[in-house]
Order: C-alpha cells, then sequence, then structure tokens
C-alpha cells in the first residue's frame, strides 16, 4: 500500500512544525525521513499515523483517505522511539495485544505469537516482563507487536536511536532482511544519514518543517539539489562560496595549473581511510579524504605545504 | 476515560472528556468550591469592619494570634527534627531502621482523637512519668508536634536517598570539614525540601482540631486554638463570628499554598 | 561518635513524642483485663458508631477514587482552560481546618444555608444527619487518590497509550488494559489513604453530626463523647480499635510502598518514588 500526503501543515502554537509537505511512498518500500531533530519528521510521521492531526491537507495510505480517521483505524504499526512497552505484561502478551483487541481466537493468536516472535529471535523470552530485557530485544519486540495485525504499512520513530552503536548496526542489518520478508510498505525516521542511506532505496531529506529534496541515497550524495542538503548528507567542506566533498580535495604529488597550496595540520590514520586537515593558502581550512596507500606513497607528514587541486564541487544560489 | 467515553466504542466521542470534565468540576462544586465561598461570604457579609470586628474580639484574636505563635514553633522544631530524623534513617543504619522508618507515618494513620487521647494517657494528669502538661499551651505545643511530624521527614528523605554522595566526596577531597559540607553541600541540596515539609507543616498546624481538644482543655485566652474557637462559636450560634476566624485561616493558609506553589514553580523550572 | 550522637537524639524524640504515647494507650485499655474492653467495644452505641464510621467510609472511598482517577487524567492528559485551577483546588481540603470545613458544609446545606432550605423544602436532610457526614468525609479525603496517581500518570508518559492506539485498541479498551494496569498501585495506595482518613475524620464530622449517641456518632466522637463523660475506659477501648486500624493501614502502606519500588526496580526506565505522603488535615 502506498502512502501518500498532500499540502499537509502543522503548527504547534507559533511553531511551525510542517509546512507544505507532500509525498508518496511506494507500496512495499523501505524509505526513510532523514533530518536533524525539530526538523518535523517525527510530527510528519506521525501525522501519517493519526496520532496528530494536520492544520491542513491529506493523508492517503492505499489510496483511502484516512485524514479525520483516528490511529486505530488506519492500519498502521507504529513503533516508538522508547518501546512504547506495556510494562505490566508479559512479551507474549505484549505482541498478543492487537490480536485479543480484534476478538481473534485463542489458538490463532498463540500460533500467530509464536510466528511473530520467531520472526524477531525472541522466542525463548516470551514469558519474560519488557523490564528483563535488553534495549535491543525490547525494540524486537515493539516490532513484532506492530506487525501482529498485518498492517499495510510500518512506521518506526527513530526505532534505534536509544540503542548503543553495536546493536544498532545489527538491528538496522536485521530490519533490511525482515523487510525483503514481510514487504509491507516501510517508513522509519532518523537522524543519523548513515543510518538512512544503509537501510532504504529512498531518503526524504527534512529541515525545519519542510522537504529538501526526496531521492536514492547516491542521487542525494552526488547531486545534492540544496546547500542544507549538501552539508547534511555526507561531510562537506566550504571553500568561499564553494562545497567541496573531503574525496574532492586531492593531494598531488607536484603543483600543476589548476592547483593550490595547503599546509597540513593534522593527519589522521583511520584503518584503510587517512584524514588530512589543511589549511589553504587563502585561510580555508579543509579536511581530504585520502587511502593508506596515497598517503603512503605522498610521505604526508604535519607541517608540510603541499599541492592541493579542488576537484568538483558546488555552489548553491 | 472512566467516566467519559461509554465502554467499547470505537471512535474517541469528542464529548467523553468534556463529560468527565464536566462531573469533576460538579463534584469539585459541590463539595469544595462552594462551601468555601459560603464561609468566605459569611464572614464578609457585613462588610470589611464587620469582619475586622469579628476578627478583633479579644477571645477570637488571642486564639488567632496562639495558633500562629505555636504553629512557627512547630516549624522550626519539625525542621531541626525532622531533617535530622530523615538524615539517621538515610544515612544511619542500625537494627531496626526499616521499623522506624515504618513507623513515622503513624500520625497520618492515627484518627486524631486517638492520637490527643494517646498524649493525655502518657503526659496527663494520670500519666506513668509524673510529667503533666495538660491544660497548659505546652499539651498545644505538643499535639501539634506529633500530628506534623511527617512532614519535614518525608520531603526530606527521598531528596536525601538521591543526593550525590560523590558532591560530598569531591568537597571533602578540596578540603572541607564535616560540618562545612552540611552547611555548604548537603543543606544547600535540601533547601527546597525543607521549606515545601514545613509549609504542610504549619498548614496543618493552623488548622489542627481534633488532637487538641482533650489535652488542652480549650481554655479561652488560655490554651484555646483557632479551630477550638471556631466549633466553639458554632455550637453557641455565632456563625458570623466563626466564619470570619475561619475567613482569616483560610487567607493565611491560601498564602502559604501560594508561597509553597511559587517555590515549587521555581524549582521545577531550574 | 557524632553520629551515635545523631542517632541518640533523633530516636529519643521518636520515642517521647511517638512510641511512648501510642504504647501506653495498649497498656491503659488492658489495665484491667479483657473483659472490660471486650464489653466496651461490643455496647449498642459503641457497634453502631463502628458501623456508621464505616458506612461512611463505604460511601466516600469508591466516590473519591472515581473522582481522584479521573481528574488525574484530566489534569496530566487533557490540556483544558482552569486545568491549573483544578490541581490546585485539589490541594485545597488539606490546607483547611477540619473545623472550618464542617462549618462550610453547614453554610451550603445546612438550615438556612444556600441550598439547604431549598434540600429541606424536598425532604432531603443533609447537616446533623448520614449525608452530611459523607460530605464531611468526602471532603477531607479528597485529594489522596488523586495525588498519588498524577505523578505515576506522568511518569508512565503517552506512548504506551498511543501505541494501543495505533494497534487498534479504542480509548475505554486502552484505559482498561493499559492506564488502569499501570498506575494500580498509585491507586491503591490512595485508596488506603483515603480510607484511613475517612476513618478517623474527627473535627469536619463533628460539626455536621450533632452528636447523637447511637445515630450520628462516629467512632472517633464516641471516644470524645465517652471521655467527655468519664468513662474513660470505654474511651480507651474505641481508641484502642482505631488505633489497631491505623496500624493495619500502616502495614499495608509500608508493603504497598515495597512492592511498587520493587516493580520499578525490575524495569529499566525506574519510576521515582515520588509520593511525599502529605497528608494533611
Amino acid at each position: 500500500m502506498a502512502i501518500e500526503v498532500h499540502d499537509v501543515h502543522k503548527r504547534f502554537g507559533d511553531f511551525a512544525a510542517l509546512s507544505d509537505i507532500c509525498l508518496r511512498v511506494e507500496p512495499g518500500s523501505l524509505g526513510a525521513v532523514l533530518g536533524p531533530s525539530g526538523s518535523g519528521k517525527s510530527t510528519l510521521l506521525r501525522v501519517i499515523a493519526g496520532l496528530e492531526q494536520p492544520d491542513s491537507g491529506r493523508v492517503l495510505i492505499g489510496g483511502r483517505d484516512v485524514t479525520r480517521e483516528p490511529p486505530q483505524r488506519r492500519g498502521v504499526g507504529f513503533v516508538f522511539q522508547h518501546y512504547a512497552a506495556f510494562k505490566h505484561m508479559t512479551v507474549r502478551d505484549n505482541v498478543a495485544f492487537a490480536l485479543r483487541i480484534r476478538r481473534r481466537a485463542k489458538p490463532e493468536v498463540l500460533a500467530r505469537v509464536d510466528e511473530l516472535l520467531a520472526l524477531v529471535r525472541l522466542e525463548g523470552l516470551a514469558d519474560r516482563y519488557p523490564g528483563q530485557l535488553s534495549g535491543g530485544q525490547r525494540q524486537r519486540m515493539a516490532l513484532a507487536r506492530a506487525l501482529a495485525a498485518e498492517p499495510q504499512v510500518l512506521l518506526l520513530d527513530e526505532p534505534f536511536g536509544a540503542l548503543d552503536a553495536r546493536v544498532r548496526a545489527e538491528l538496522r542489518e536485521w530490519l533490511r532482511r525482515l523487510h525483503d520478508e514481510v514487504h509491507v510498505t516501510t517508513l522509519f525516521v532518523t537522524h543519523d544519514q548513515q543510518e538512512a542511506m544503509e537501510i532504504s532505496e529512498q531518503v526524504v531529506v527534512m529541515n525545519e518543517g519542510g522537504v529538501e529534496q526526496v531521492g536514492t541515497p547516491r542521487e542525494l550524495y552526488e547531486h545534492p539539489r540544496t546547500e542544507f542538503v549538501m552539508s547534511f548528507v555526507g561531510e562537506v567542506n566550504r571553500v568561499g562560496e564553494r562545497f567541496v566533498r573531503p574525496h574532492e580535495v586531492q593531494l598531488l604529488p607536484q603543483s600543476d595549473a589548476g592547483s593550490r597550496e595547503g599546509f597540513i595540520d593534522r593527519v589522521l590514520h583511520l584503518g584503510f581511510e587517512v584524514r588530512v586537515g589543511l589549511t589553504l593558502d587563502d585561510g580555508d581550512q579543509v579536511w581530504s579524504q585520502t587511502t593508506r596507500e596515497r598517503a603512503d606513497e605522498l610521505e604526508l607528514e604535519v607541517g608540510q605545504i603541499v599541492p592541493v587541486r579542488l576537484g568538483g564541487g558546488r555552489v548553491f544560489a | 476515560m472512566a467516566l467519559g467515553a461509554a465502554r467499547g466504542r470505537r471512535l474517541p466521542r469528542p464529548g467523553g472528556a468534556a463529560l468527565s470534565r464536566g462531573l469533576i468540576a460538579l463534584y469539585l462544586s459541590l463539595l469544595v468550591l462552594l462551601p468555601v465561598a459560603a464561609v468566605v461570604a459569611k464572614g464578609a457579609e457585613r462588610g470589611p469592619r464587620a469582619l475586622w470586628e469579628a476578627i478583633a474580639q479579644h477571645e477570637a484574636l488571642t486564639a488567632l494570634a496562639l495558633t500562629v505563635a505555636v504553629s512557627v514553633v512547630v516549624v522550626a522544631v519539625n525542621v531541626v527534627f525532622g531533617t535530622l530524623i530523615a538524615w539517621v534513617l538515610v544515612r544511619d543504619s542500625f537494627p531496626g531502621r526499616r521499623l522506624v522508618d515504618g513507623v513515622i507515618d503513624l500520625p497520618f494513620a492515627l484518627p486524631t482523637i486517638v492520637a490527643g487521647l494517646t498524649l493525655l494517657a502518657l503526659y496527663g494528669p494520670q500519666g506513668p512519668v509524673g510529667i503533666n502538661v495538660a491544660f497548659t499551651r505546652g499539651a498545644v505545643l505538643l499535639a501539634l508536634l506529633f500530628v506534623t511530624l511527617p512532614f519535614v521527614v518525608r520531603s526530606v528523605q527521598p531528596v536525601l536517598r538521591e543526593l550525590d554522595r560523590s558532591m560530598e566526596e569531591a568537597a571533602a577531597s578540596l578540603g572541607a570539614g564535616p560540618w562545612t559540607v552540611f552547611r555548604r553541600i548537603i543543606a544547600p541540596n535540601l533547601t527546597p525540601a525543607i521549606v515545601s515539609g514545613a509549609a504542610l507543616s504549619f498548614a496543618r498546624a493552623l488548622g489542627e482540631f481534633g488532637s487538641v481538644v482533650l489535652i488542652t482543655g480549650n481554655l479561652p485566652n488560655r490554651t484555646e486554638v483557632a479551630s477550638v474557637y471556631v466549633f466553639g462559636q458554632i455550637q453557641s450560634d455565632n456563625v458570623v463570628g466563626a466564619a470570619a476566624v475561619s475567613t482569616s485561616l483560610l487567607a493565611i493558609a491560601l498564602v502559604v499554598l501560594l508561597v509553597l506553589g511559587l517555590l515549587d514553580g521555581r524549582r521545577r523550572r531550574a | 561518635m557524632r553520629r551515635l550522637g545523631l542517632r541518640t537524639v533523633a530516636l529519643g524524640y521518636l520515642l517521647v513524642l511517638l512510641l511512648a504515647p501510642v504504647g501506653v494507650i495498649f497498656w491503659r485499655t488492658f489495665e484491667h483485663g479483657v473483659g472490660p474492653v471486650w464489653s466496651a467495644i461490643t455496647a449498642p452505641d459503641a457497634m453502631h458508631a463502628f458501623w456508621l464510621s464505616l458506612t461512611l467510609v463505604a460511601v466516600a472511598v469508591p466516590l473519591n477514587t472515581l473522582f481522584g482517577i479521573a481528574a488525574a487524567i484530566a489534569i496530566v492528559r487533557h490540556r483544558f482552560p482552569g486545568r491549573w485551577l483544578l490541581s490546585g483546588l485539589i490541594d485545597v481540603p488539606f490546607a483547611i481546618s477540619p473545623v472550618v470545613i464542617g462549618l462550610a458544609l453547614v453554610l451550603v446545606y445546612g438550615h438556612g444555608g444556600w441550598l439547604g432550605d431549598w434540600l429541606a423544602g424536598h425532604g432531603i436532610r443533609i447537616i446533623f444527619s448520614t449525608p452530611g457526614m459523607v460530605l464531611a468525609t468526602a471532603f477531607v479525603s479528597l485529594p489522596f487518590v488523586a495525588r498519588e496517581t498524577v505523578p505515576v500518570l506522568r511518569e508512565l508518559g503517552t506512548d504506551p497509550e498511543q501505541a494501543a492506539a495505533t494497534l487498534g485498541a479504542s480509548p475505554a479498551q486502552t484505559f482498561w488494559r493499559i492506564t488502569l494496569p499501570a498506575i494500580r498501585w498509585a491507586v491503591i495506595y490512595g485508596v488506603v489513604l483515603t480510607t484511613a482518613r475517612a476513618l478517623g475524620e474527627f473535627g469536619a464530622v463533628s460539626v455536621v453530626s450533632g452528636k447523637v449517641a447511637g445515630q450520628t456518632e462516629t467512632l472517633p466522637l464516641f471516644v470524645q463523647d465517652q471521655f467527655e463523660n468519664y468513662n474513660t475506659a470505654g474511651a480507651y477501648a474505641a481508641a484502642l480499635v482505631l488505633a489497631t486500624l491505623a496500624i493495619l493501614t500502616l502495614v499495608a502502606m509500608n508493603l504497598l510502598a515495597r512492592l511498587r519500588r520493587g516493580r520499578s526496580a525490575t524495569d529499566a526506565t525506574p519510576t521515582r518514588a515520588t509520593s511525599t505522603r502529605a497528608v494533611t488535615a
């Protein structure tokens, strides 16, 4: 089922949380909404779920206008950043909640719950309480709970935001594979550009309540339409009016026609990658990204002056 | 919600919350708002002069003055002993500490008339220890100390428990002695809790009735507190006089609550 | 040895002010054996007072429990003008003298009161009768449930309720299956406090009751009545019953507090031990 958002506006008092949002998420796709905190990305997700009412505009799920429908009737699964676990219920009862609300037959409920717990790999923990689970386990339980009633769309609000780095990376990979199995239209919100680009086919970049750009990770990186997207998606150096990616700052063995001079302030060895901090002849400070091999070839050292070529680069009006 | 949305309905009725709010307002109005307004209206019905004259009656004024004065002493004692008891319960350890901790709330659970009878049994004319404070102002103080005991203890205790010990260790490592640590580190952190406990004790002491009626003898101009005076006036059908003194009690309590609310608001914003 | 000194002072204060007097009451009551105590508490007036007290509790406590839960939800979950007024008004009974509360009820519901004459015209008698005593009891014990529930509800947050909504639960289902189970210990704790207060109320009930022995006398009023009529044995016996109930309340409070702490200790996001048990008169 597709998610469509038409001309949605939402204000909280004086603050315009969403202005003029239009968006389409293709059926069966896995999309990300990426933006800094306060960009309106969570509000957008909550408007789609029916947890917030837009001031104007429409929300369609599977072609049906659900703008005035309460969350109960939208057929969405929603996963909260802080799990929203029902602490007084076991894992099994949490997952069974939506089915019991719908008064499904007991054997059907138990069978479905077992199936879901296997899917999220919590089989052995069905009789535990959420308080006895780790953060990652709790979030998987929340996901199973959201999937129980077979929602038309799955919405995840910063689902891995409260977890530590290693568990995050694991769950990302796992969500990706889960989506390949379940194939429900999925939209998740994150402030982590790497997370967005690793998981999704389509990324919506938001800033200050508006959509900046929608595209594949590659499009966003290579053809950013605005200064904001350029600097938020991937790293960037600013040289005068120009924006240059670190890998486009090339260090040369000798100077040539287009090259300038740079003074090496720092050299950071990050395994395969080496980063070099430079001060250019007109005072701009930039990072250059290169490989270990190349750095060894050039024999880079702090205090050296090296020829630098700024390739590519973009100017935004 | 319990009173609002009827069970089993799929859609949230917009009227549900409003209905429940209406019932809340009705209950509060009939039970609290209307009666309290009636006291103030009765007290003020013949104008501010008559109100003042009713309060300025020698017996009324003496009762009010005694009540406020004893309440101030009660607050002072509670601040010292309440904080001390809280400290001993949190930081000290001795056999039976949990039991003592549980017993602190006894004055809240014990009916006030029983509290009064209890004090009279020990510190009255037939008391086994030979101390007799019955029918003196000391009895007023004793009764009020009994019923207000838990306030400061219970508001300071959780704050003290949560207080970061490393702050004190840091201060000690910087050369502060135990007394300096208490004065400069512990006390400032406890102050809001002490103030709130003190205000609650004050409000309670101001209006206390049940525990003082038996042990103080209710001697006019000597041991009669404001609430006992009000009770006497109601019994002798001087409703206006009763309402006037009640109004002044309400006013004092209101000021205390407002100050407490302001302090609390400031603390929450900080 | 400073620590030992502080401990001695603190415990000494508690002993002199609290434990010794309450201990003496037990000793005094059984001074002449169990027989007189038994006959004193089974005397018709005493029995009647006991039942009347239970009746007041049976009406006032459920009313205040429903009100407390509804008010707590309104204060924490809803945004409406006058919300701050509601949360302030709930605490009012703690700040008012019980005698003033009694007077206030007389001025509205009594003879010549704002509503009293109209009600009397319809054959409804409130003051000097059971309904007035119910009102007085409900007034003084109003805040407990709401006060205990508000912080727990705030701590719970709206996420679980919203999660239930996205999973298809109606508002009523969300309340019964999610909200109420989450606040139940706070509500029960509040109910215990409400009951203790309702059972022991003296001043407010004293003003509105008329104190007719065997008719409008509650157990606390009976204690005073017996004492002032020089029947100290009867007074001590009734006081003993009340004191025993108070100690049972205390045990229940401590068990509940431990239960709540224990439960939150198993959660990764612990609920703060919020309640300052402010039980004022």
